[in-house]
């Protein structure tokens, strides 16, 4: 069973995304969103290690209200899918538990 | 009537002591949940590890000591308590100046399977 991961905090001032990655399993998920949606941009520092959960079968979203907020739409990688609350309610239930990295 | 199956519920201490509440909260959660008869366990990773060392002093500062308040847990039959490998090894801590002698350390791989298990995380 599964394990949605969410994370509301920047990489480029806080680990909780690097964290995140290092026990994400290939099974979970990864939710972006407040600030967390720096994360999904192309510069972000741990974009590499994200995109390599992706190929690994991990699948990575953004909220789209935080990302269009932040005038960050264009910048996002091509990899991560957006999402809205809807979609946040959908992968709540969709995985066995929620762990909120903060 | 029927009693529920016992729950797992893994409690994750993330934050280091003293500087906000939360890793005071996660142990006043975990005591307190004690009561209820659930599969509890205790995760310590990033600067939760910190939580952990053996020497704390906080009278100066006028809040109870984790170092006392921790060797409780086995007292309330909370015996699950796993430190995560990597986080320790960062901060470099070892392993005799934590206040715990029987902990689990645990890598990042075996995390992964032990939050897989759980039928529900709680995060301070």
């Amino acid at each position: 069973m599964s394990t949605l991961h969410t994370i509301n905090k920047s990489p480029f001032s806080h680990a909780t995304l690097s964290s995140c990655l290092q026990i994400c399993g290939t099974q979970d998920g990864i939710l972006l969103l407040e600030d967390g949606v720096f994360g999904a941009l192309t510069s972000s520092p741990c974009i590499d290690e994200l995109t390599a959960m992706i190929d690994a079968g991990v699948k990575v979203y953004a909220l789209k209200g935080d990302v269009n907020a932040r005038g960050l739409n264009e910048k996002i990688h091509a990899a991560i899918r957006l999402t809205d609350y809807n979609g946040f309610v959908q992968l709540s239930i969709e995985h066995k538990c929620v762990q909120s990295w903060y | 009537m029927n009693k529920a199956p016992a729950k797992k519920l893994l409690f994750i201490s993330r934050h280091a002591p003293y500087g906000s509440s939360l890793a005071k909260d996660a142990l006043d959660a975990v005591l307190a949940s004690s009561a209820y008869d659930q599969q509890l366990s205790l995760l310590f990773m990033d600067d939760g590890v910190f939580q952990l060392l053996s020497n704390q002093s906080s009278t100066e500062i006028a809040q109870k000591s984790f170092s006392s308040i921790l060797p409780v847990l086995p007292l309330y039959e909370i015996n699950s308590i796993y430190v995560h490998y990597e986080s320790l090894e960062k901060r470099q801590i070892t392993i005799n100046e934590l206040v715990l002698d029987s902990v689990q350390i645990i890598d990042s791989a075996a995390i992964c399977s032990l939050l897989a298990q759980q039928d529900q995380l709680l995060s301070f």
